[in-house]
């Protein structure tokens, strides 16, 4: 006990310290925890770095929220007004908010590959669905994160695409006009709609983030990373590496590479502000959501006026919930995993959706728009 | 078909003064209405109807102010010529019988001290009234004409027929019908022409019932084409600095001894356009190439005057566009945007100078906008490369992190191919 | 090291401990710069939507004098009447938006242009301007004015 870690070095001070503060937070015992936990290596370990990146870039998005809380104001008449001062008076504005918009770019990204991974090579199998329930909820509040964000410059393609987005909840029968006005504060997207994305968005959000992120790193934590069926040493049997330094050291090569990444794409592409949003111009042409919303909206073209006894848009709306449903609860579906056996429909199935969202989202770029 | 009454007397306008001033207290007994409403001639009884909210309705008075008669009497006894009853006046009768209040500064005063009362004597300056009244026209306009006989308004009233939004309609309602102006020889385009205009969109459009409509420039009662040498005056009342420039100009004893209409040779006078650079110069669209070409040196001023009004203006666009463009990248411009606010300035100005036709003035006020524009330039270049400087940033911040993490692989190696953890 | 492996080359390990020490103090410091950079207030206290704070002292506008000042991207005019009184409009002309101006020996507004003029209640009393100057709020202090716009 109290094993003063090797890499602190053979300074004397050093040691003192660490016995202090050992003594008060018990950090032999994190210790202790740290070096138990292993990594398996096998030719899938590539996608154990993809959370990690996650929570890299998570992080990224509290600092630079935090710091353009700073300047922010949110209100419809000055929310635009603040963006401009912050990308043209402050120093290094235009970097902080640029480095914000790139990187929750990115990050949904890595949520959707994470994701997906974690699909693919059955990772959520027992005793692991809570983890992925808890993934899933992260993925939501993820893209519900980019959502709200988008709006808050109070410019005019935020407005729209805010306006035709939310109209969609609209669609869902009964209940939907309430909820549409609860989002909204109103009948349409206006200043209310402004204050309480706001609030969504840097109160709301953040808090449920930390909840599940919390819960989702506990989890990881307690069962250890799962090792897929067809990587070698499935058995338990295969190589690994410590956690910690090694593992460790190979994800800030990750983050450093992507902040690398991030840095660039805010230099060269820095965040555009457009022009301020006006609720009583008509919609200028070519309104797109964002990329990961591109799917969704270019398969609800697609749908027909009636399907059946129902409206299309409303079908599609449906169906999309129910591929949500579907998604979260593929550990209780997949029963043949559950009993050990080999299930390759679960896979097909996951290799479908990533196709469909490919696809798609390819067609909402180059369609023509009038179609 | 009309309602005279031939041969009434004209009474004495201190009879018909007393009767209005008991004007109020008649209002109680006013037979004429009450029978005329129920009248199934509606010649007889619209005007009943539509007096009720005349402003003379409002103030009290009734059909007898000018008409004459007796309310108190109920029946075609009222309408008594011994009484004073005149029927409906003649259209010639008509601004004197309005002329007995409204030319009365006395009597004006108990209902609104701030009207005027020389309108009849304007009127009978005008075309209209000299017509009328000394050639014994009938067919032109009359004081009822333009103000309606039974529901007169206000002017500051929107339902008005005068009100500077209805005043077009109501003048073109006959100097835009042919039939009725062809005796005249006179044309009958000028209300669309006018509506074309800047003046009409700016008060149709933009609401500012401050600029000209007809009256404005012809007058209203005392309603007349502005004479060839005096229409500079009449555009002057709100474009003053452009007409001293002009009037000191060689173009102002050029176009009187020419018998040109001043400002109007140029803007033209009902559809006066927004002023562009095009008027400018000699090519499509200039109108000094009406009377100037290449040859003259009045053609070489033009094109001289064209190319630094182009000059100015095109600078100021491109270092405009600079400006945002370094504004977009996220540099800090907004005071050079705010100092080029100076040279739109000095554009506006050397658009107004050009009314002096001097080359020498308008370059003034060009190469003190010019001096502002290169000045923002390069302000807004100086910002542009700030923002390649952003990039040089960049590399070192890559570089930093490039080196560690070469850094972390070489410390990755030695931990595993050393075999241990450190 | 103390498990009985060969330890590396000191030279070469050295070498390590200084690039990973120097490029990650390298780092913090291009990290760190930018944002103490943006935390510090830009020197346009406020975003100029509605409020700006003079670049003057109220005793450097004598009566009967003006100043122009920024009001966001447009320009303001701060009168000081004969009387002694603060007034702020905009300095932006209503006719073709050029930038007026105070002239003393008129004791009120005037626009170079096409030699509009207005009131020293912005009211519009002669030439081609349609409508009146905007009126702004004026707060004085004892050392500083602040002009916002109106509610």
């Amino acid at each position: 006990m109290l094993a003063r870690p090797n890499w602190l070095g053979d300074r004397e001070w050093l040691g003192d310290v660490w016995k202090w503060l050992d003594a008060r937070l018990g950090l032999s015992y994190v210790q202790q925890i740290a070096k138990k936990k292993d990594v398996p290596v096998h030719r899938h370990t590539i996608w154990y770095y993809l959370g990690g990146m996650t929570l890299f870039l998570f992080m990224l998005q509290v600092a630079t929220g935090v710091l353009l809380l700073f300047y922010y104001r949110p209100s419809a008449e000055e929310a635009y007004e603040s963006i401009q001062f912050l990308m043209a008076e402050v120093e290094f504005g235009w970097l902080v908010r640029s480095i914000h918009a790139w990187a929750a770019n990115l990050m949904i990204l890595t949520v959707f590959i994470h994701l997906f991974s974690v699909l693919l090579l059955k990772a959520y199998r027992s005793p692991r669905e809570i983890t992925w329930l808890s993934g899933v909820a992260l993925l939501g509040l993820s893209i519900t994160f980019g959502f709200t964000g988008y709006l808050l410059p109070w410019n005019e393609l935020a407005y729209f695409a805010t306006r035709v987005g939310t109209e969609i909840i609209g669609v869902v029968p009964f209940v939907g006009s309430f909820f549409l006005s609860v989002l909204r504060g109103g009948t349409d997207v206006s200043g209310a709609t402004l204050t309480r994305f706001y609030a969504i968005h840097v109160a709301l959000l953040p808090a449920a983030a930390a909840i599940f992120l919390g819960l989702h790193l506990f989890l990881v934590q307690k069962h250890g990373m799962s090792i897929p069926d067809s990587a070698e040493g499935g058995d338990g049997k295969g190589r690994a590496m410590p956690f910690f330094p090694n593992f460790l050291l190979r994800d800030l090569i990750g983050w450093l590479s992507v902040f690398a990444i991030i840095a660039a794409l805010a230099a060269f592409f820095p965040a555009e502000l457009g022009v301020k949003a006006d609720p009583f111009q008509p919609a200028p042409v070519g309104i797109k959501p964002e990329w990961y919303f591109m799917f969704m909206f270019q398969s609800l073209k697609y749908l027909p006026p009636h399907i059946l006894f129902m409206e299309g848009e409303v079908v599609g709306v449906f169906a999309f919930g129910l591929a949500g449903v579907l998604l979260l609860l593929v550990p209780f579906l997949d029963r043949r995993s559950i009993r050990g056996e080999r299930e390759r429909l679960f896979i097909w199935l996951g290799i479908a959706a990533i196709a469909f969202i490919i696809v798609l989202t390819i067609l909402g770029y180059t369609a023509n728009p009038t179609q | 078909m009309r309602f005279g009454f031939k041969g009434a007397p004209l009474l004495g306008l201190s009879l018909i003064l007393v009767w209005s001033q008991t004007a109020v207290a008649q209002s109680e007994q006013d037979s004429c209405s009450t029978c005329h409403r129920v009248l199934p001639d509606e010649r007889l009884s619209a005007p009943a109807e539509q007096f009720s909210d005349d402003i003379h309705a409002t103030k009290g008075f009734i059909c007898i102010a000018c008409h004459g008669g007796d309310a108190t009497i109920v029946g075609p006894a009222a309408m008594d010529p011994a009484k004073g009853y005149i029927g409906a006046p003649q259209r010639q009768q008509v601004p004197a019988l309005c002329g007995r209040c409204h030319s009365n500064a006395q009597f004006m005063r108990r209902f609104n001290p701030a009207l005027r009362v020389d309108q009849v004597v304007e009127f009978e300056t005008s075309v209209h009234g000299q017509r009328l009244l000394s050639d014994g026209d009938p067919n032109v306009a009359t004081c009822t004409d333009c103000h309606t006989a039974h529901s007169i308004k206000p002017v500051s009233d929107p339902r008005s027929s005068v009100h500077p939004l209805r005043v077009p309609a109501t003048c073109g309602g006959c100097h835009a019908d042919a039939e009725r102006m062809a005796r005249y020889d006179i044309p009958t385009d000028q209300l669309d022409l006018y509506q074309t205009s800047i003046h009409w969109e700016t008060i149709s459009e933009g609401g500012d019932l401050s600029a000209p409509t007809c009256n404005d420039c012809h007058g209203n009662h005392g309603a007349a084409p502005p004479g060839l040498s005096w229409v500079g005056n009449v555009c002057a009342q709100c474009h003053s600095m452009m007409a001293e420039l002009f009037s000191e100009s060689r173009h102002s004893r050029v176009f009187a001894l020419l018998g040109n209409p001043g400002c109007a040779t140029c803007h033209r006078n009902h559809d006066i356009h927004p002023a562009s650079d095009e008027m400018l110069g000699l090519g499509e669209g200039a109108v000094c190439a009406n009377c100037h070409s290449a040859d003259d040196q009045g053609g070489q001023t033009a094109g001289a005057l064209r190319m630094a009004i182009d000059s100015l203006r095109t600078t100021t666009e491109e270092a405009h566009s600079i400006l945002l463009r370094a504004e977009n990248s996220g540099m800090e411009v907004s005071q050079a945007l705010f100092a080029l606010n100076g040279a739109q300035d000095a554009l506006v100005k050397a658009r107004a100078t050009i009314h002096s036709f001097d080359v020498e003035q308008v370059n003034a006020e060009v190469g003190a906008g010019l001096e502002i524009v290169t000045e923002v330039r390069s302000r807004g270049e100086q910002a542009l490369s700030d923002l390649r400087l952003r990039r040089v940033w960049l590399a070192v911040s890559v570089v930093i992190i490039v080196a560690l993490i070469v850094g972390l692989v070489m410390k990755i190696r030695e931990m595993e191919h050393g075999g241990g953890r450190i | 090291m103390n498990d009985g492996t060969k330890p590396p080359e000191p030279s070469r390990r050295k070498f390590l401990n200084w690039l990973l020490g120097t490029s990650v103090g390298g780092l913090m410091l291009a990290m760190g710069f930018p944002v103490s950079r943006y935390l510090i207030p830009p020197e346009a206290a406020e975003s100029a939507t509605a409020t700006v704070r003079l670049p003057f002292k109220p005793e450097e506008i004598p009566p009967n004098t003006a100043k122009i000042f920024k009001f966001g991207n447009r320009p303001g005019i701060l009168v000081r009447t004969p009387a002694g009184e603060l007034r702020a409009f905009s300095a932006t002309c209503t006719h073709l938006a050029c930038t007026v101006q105070y002239r003393e020996e008129l004791g009120h507004i005037w626009c170079a242009c096409h030699n509009g003029h207005f009131d020293l209640t912005g009211q519009n009393i002669a030439g081609p301007p349609p409508r009146p100057l905007e009126a702004f709020v004026v707060n004085e202090t004892a050392d500083q004015i602040v002009v916002s716009k109106g509610a």
